[in-house]
């Protein structure tokens, strides 16, 4: 019997906004705790929610991008329930009218375009943070309130893989877009994971099983590898019966996933259309207005890079950063090299960020200041070694490259009359190493290379002053 | 001030024969002795700081707002144990709109706990009474405000009104109470019962006061997305002139026939109803009778039930004690929001939520609750169908005068008769209703009901000005207590 997994996600995304998504607050669940809190997102009686119109919009470009069906009406419903980190007692949430449906994504897997079926995309309210101690638990309202962004998948997965693509795919669309900074470190990303196994050739679905609230894409991958795992050792031992229908939930330190509650004991929400946000239709220009404002998105990226000769590893590499590539479109569009400039950046650029963890766009090491030193390498007026003293020079001292190419002395001599000079004046008092180089010791040709290098402080243009040693060598 | 109106009292200050601080003196004084024998109030504020008279109409003048408006730094209770030390720190909008316009805040009045109900007789703070007979009712929700303006110790007092809550007490005390369309008077800062529904409105003496008050604190607020802005012209708009203006009664609720063993007050109440009717068509208006099904009809009561249940259960999810009020007693969070909620709360508000949770569950939701939805969009559909025809329906505000303490029924099934909760179509529709005195059954004040179409408060306000000016009971005052010996 062969069995293949299926899996559907409901991917979380904390959206980047002035404010939260129904109160004036800040939207920075980071700050201090607490500190970004209103009455509305603490539910003090009287309170009524006003809907940022930004998190909107955004959540209608994320739609589109999905190409989801866009709903003729605005409307939100709450979903109910008691918990300490939702101060109203009910989510405001849309499942009526999402924001977007019936979507569908286009993902690299391994090469191969795999497509992903978006079930719905909606808006909604995240809760107060918790942390829980020993004896008691604090609750951090910052985040109460803060936008999120769900997106539903179809069941059409088939492997942790391509679960994981898809995410990847998805935080760079949030990431490009500047819709959420989806940094699963921070939490900005969190998942609800649906495994069940299906017979080969079967036409139905196995037994479902939700895992709830993974919380980077790292346990998602292992979420998925230990269910499917776990289910399949249970079904190849006649167990089958034993995967219930229930919640889940997947612990980092056993790296397995626990029972929370069997589907019997299924929260009823007692969904209801939000009383306090009119519905209402949203503008056709809006839409197209929206339409018309999303970046390029990294897939299309790629295709651009690989048409300009960039091969697919590098593409793939380039995009994959937001920035890293916002900083090589930088570059390109000074008239950079490309060659030299995806050397660089993705060496000597790459290792500098690797080691202090700065933003690449925020570095001394800007583009401009990048291309003189590329530029300089191409012109032949430094050698690749110099280059890169220059490199750290600049980073170090924070000072431009065409004065620290002064002060290093790395000014190249280029010469011809000087040079030619230098070379006569060498060759005369050297007639000792000029007879071995004719009695065919070639590699005196080299001895004389490093007199001149020796002489001009290393300056000299080596292309140029081989070019005269050759002509001067074979006049005499 | 003693029984005066918003424009008397005006002109008292502006002629600087009063001052605020006289105002504010005398209506304490008379709120505190009040207090002892009708019990209208959660919190007399015998301080208040602002004492400046300028060009708004309401600067100078004391009021009273319902104890469910959020007021910064001043006792907001509800009438409800679960916030019974509640202090908010910020206003309602219409509080923070009256406050800018300089309007004294003296007092927050006791109410049915939540707005969920219509006595007056379950506040934390004990039964409010009828200034016309202290064995009676105010009715409610917002009897201490309805109280208070009978009992002429202020010109006007804010409500709110989610079925009847302005427009019944109003009834019972005989006085003015009017609520404006939805979202003309923000909800912001209002302590939501079932936010579809809910109303912020004002009790008065006059027509013309009830028009200057929500003429003021009108508008769209960008803290409530359901605001609306109205045309300012409410006090021009009252002319008195309705000739041509058409109306329309209920005849299967008006026709006595259609009443068992009807008492000796019923008959005088729909008596007194086709007198008024005279009234108006004497100042030149035509009312005609018309059939509503009675199907509909019937079905008000259980609608607004399942509706303002269903939302209510909701809305006061966020009393648990653990932000605010009193914390409950328990080894886990679960225990104490049961502990909180079960002191907190009274049997009848329990019984809502129950009834609330229950037509909103999964296997219920389609039988109750969105029925519920599709009937009040039945009856608001046949209502504006009714409104291309007619300016306004006129009813009575209730068939009996106020009910005796002892009879007062608490129990949400009381009183289903149909016209008992009809001004429900008011809150179904969001339209604009005013309930104004219309003489007297058993020396008990009854009232005259009229509703209008969405946004045409102007309409309906003039109507109602028009038939006050016809009738003896503009600015009466309580009575039956006589509260200055």
């Amino acid at each position: 019997m062969e069995l293949i997994p299926v899996i559907g996600l409901e991917m979380h995304a904390e959206m980047k906004s002035t404010t939260k998504v129904f109160s004036p607050a800040k939207n920075a669940y980071s700050d201090i705790s607490n500190s970004n809190v209103n009455k509305i997102d603490m539910a003090f009686p009287g309170i009524l929610p006003t809907l940022n119109k930004e998190c909107l919009e955004k959540a209608i470009e994320m739609s589109l991008i999905l190409n989801c069906k866009i709903p003729d009406l605005v409307m939100f419903d709450r979903k109910n329930y008691y918990y300490p980190d939702l101060p109203k007692g009910y989510q405001i949430t849309q499942s009526t009218k999402p924001i977007g449906t019936n979507g569908k994504l286009k993902i690299d897997v391994d090469g191969k375009e795999v497509e992903i079926l978006i079930h719905d995309i909606h808006l909604e309210e995240d809760s107060a943070s918790l942390d829980h101690y020993s004896y008691y638990s604090l609750i951090d309202y910052n985040r109460a309130g803060v936008p999120l962004l769900e997106t539903v998948t179809e069941p059409c997965m088939h492997s942790a893989k391509e679960a994981i693509s898809f995410l990847d795919a998805m935080k760079n669309i949030f990431k490009y877009t500047g819709i959420s900074d989806a940094d699963s470190k921070l939490g900005q990303i969190r998942c609800d994971v649906n495994v069940s196994m299906m017979e080969k050739g079967s036409k139905t679905l196995g037994t479902k099983v939700e895992v709830k609230n993974v919380n980077n894409i790292q346990n998602v991958q292992n979420t998925i590898e230990y269910e499917i795992k776990r289910q399949t050792d249970l079904i190849l031992s006649g167990r089958k019966d034993e995967i219930v229908q229930e919640t889940r939930r997947y612990d980092e330190i056993t790296n397995t996933t626990i029972t929370m509650r069997s589907k019997v004991d299924a929260i009823d929400y007692k969904y209801f259309v939000e009383p306090n946000i009119p519905p209402f239709i949203i503008d056709k220009t809006l839409i197209e207005n929206i339409r018309k404002r999303i970046p390029v998105l990294p897939n299309e990226k790629k295709l651009n890079y690989i048409k300009l000769g960039i091969n697919n590893l590098e593409a793939s590499i380039l995009i994959k950063d937001k920035d890293l590539s916002q900083y090589f479109d930088n570059l390109l569009a000074l008239g950079s090299d490309i060659k030299l400039s995806i050397n660089w950046l993705l060496n000597q650029v790459q290792d500098y960020i690797n080691k202090t963890h700065e933003n690449i766009l925020e570095i001394y090491m800007t583009p401009d200041r990048l291309k003189f030193i590329i530029d300089q390498v191409l012109q032949n007026k430094i050698s690749n070694k110099q280059a890169k003293e220059l490199f750290n020079a600049v980073l170090e001292k924070n000072k431009e490259p065409n004065i620290l190419i002064k002060e290093l002395g790395m000014e190249q001599l280029n010469n011809t009359d000087e040079l030619e000079n230098l070379v006569i004046a060498i060759l005369d008092r050297s007639e000792e190493q000029i007879e071995q180089y004719k009695n065919g010791k070639t590699n005196m040709f080299d001895y004389f290379v490093g007199q001149v290098m020796k002489e001009t402080k290393g300056k000299a243009n080596p292309v140029i002053v081989k070019e005269i040693l050759t002509n001067e060598l074979n006049e005499r | 001030m003693f029984g005066k109106t918003i424009e008397e009292i005006r002109a008292s200050l502006i002629k600087k024969e009063v001052t605020p601080e006289d105002l504010i003196e005398e209506a304490v004084n008379n709120s505190k002795k009040i207090q002892n024998i009708l019990n209208p109030y959660v919190t007399i504020i015998d301080n208040p700081t602002k004492y400046v008279v300028d060009d708004n109409i309401l600067s100078g003048i004391p009021y009273v707002a319902k104890d469910n408006l959020s007021t910064k730094d001043v006792l907001s209770t509800a009438s409800s144990n679960t916030l019974k030390d509640y202090v908010p720190f910020f206003d309602a909008t219409v509080i923070e709109k009256l406050k800018q316009q300089n309007a004294i805040l003296i007092g927050k009045s006791a109410m049915d706990e939540l707005g969920m109900g219509g006595t007056g007789t379950t506040c934390h703070t004990g039964n409010v009474l009828n200034p016309w007979d202290k064995t009676r009712i105010t009715g409610g929700s917002s009897a201490g405000s309805a109280c208070l303006v009978a009992s002429g110790i202020i010109p006007y007092a804010l409500g709110s009104d989610t079925g009847d809550s302005i427009r019944k007490p109003a009834s019972y005390c005989g006085v003015v109470g009017y609520k404006p369309t939805y979202g003309v008077i923000s909800r912001f800062g209002l302590f939501a019962f079932a936010s579809s529904l809910d109303h912020v409105g004002v009790l008065t003496r006059s027509v013309k006061d009830a028009a200057i008050v929500v003429e003021n604190v009108s508008g769209k607020d960008e803290k409530d997305m359901t605001s609306i802005d109205i045309e300012k012209n409410l006090v021009s708009a009252l002319t008195g002139n309705i000739k041509g203006k058409k109306l329309f009664y209920i005849k299967n609720l008006i026709d006595i026939k259609n009443y068992d063993n009807p008492s000796d007050d019923l008959k005088e109440i729909l008596n007194k109803f086709k007198d008024t009717i005279k009234l108006l068509e004497e100042a030149g208006a035509t009312v005609e009778q018309i059939e509503f099904e009675s199907q509909l009809l019937n079905a008000i009561y259980p609608t607004y039930v399942c509706l303002s249940c269903a939302e209510a259960t909701s809305n006061d999810s966020n009393l648990t004690g653990i932000i605010f009020g009193p914390r409950g007693d328990g080894e886990n969070y679960v225990d104490m929001i049961k502990n909180h909620r079960t002191k907190g709360f009274c049997s009848l508000i329990k019984r809502r939520f129950v009834i609330g949770s229950y037509v909103l569950q999964k296997e219920n939701q389609e039988k109750y609750f969105l029925n519920a939805k599709r009937v009040r969009r039945l009856i608001v559909d046949k209502m504006n169908d009714l409104f291309k025809t007619y300016d306004s329906m006129i009813m009575p505000a209730s068939l009996t005068i106020a009910p005796k303490i002892k009879d007062a029924n608490n129990m949400i099934t009381g009183n289903n008769q149909v016209i008992e909760n009809i001004m429900a179509i008011g809150n179904f529709g969001g339209y604009p209703s005013i309930t104004i005195p219309n003489g007297f059954v058993n020396s008990m004040p009854i009232g005259i009901n009229i509703t209008g179409k969405v946004k045409d408060d102007k309409n309906v306000l003039n109507i109602a000005y028009a038939l006050e000016s016809k009738m003896d009971y503009k600015n009466q005052i309580a009575k039956g207590v006589d509260i200055w010996n």
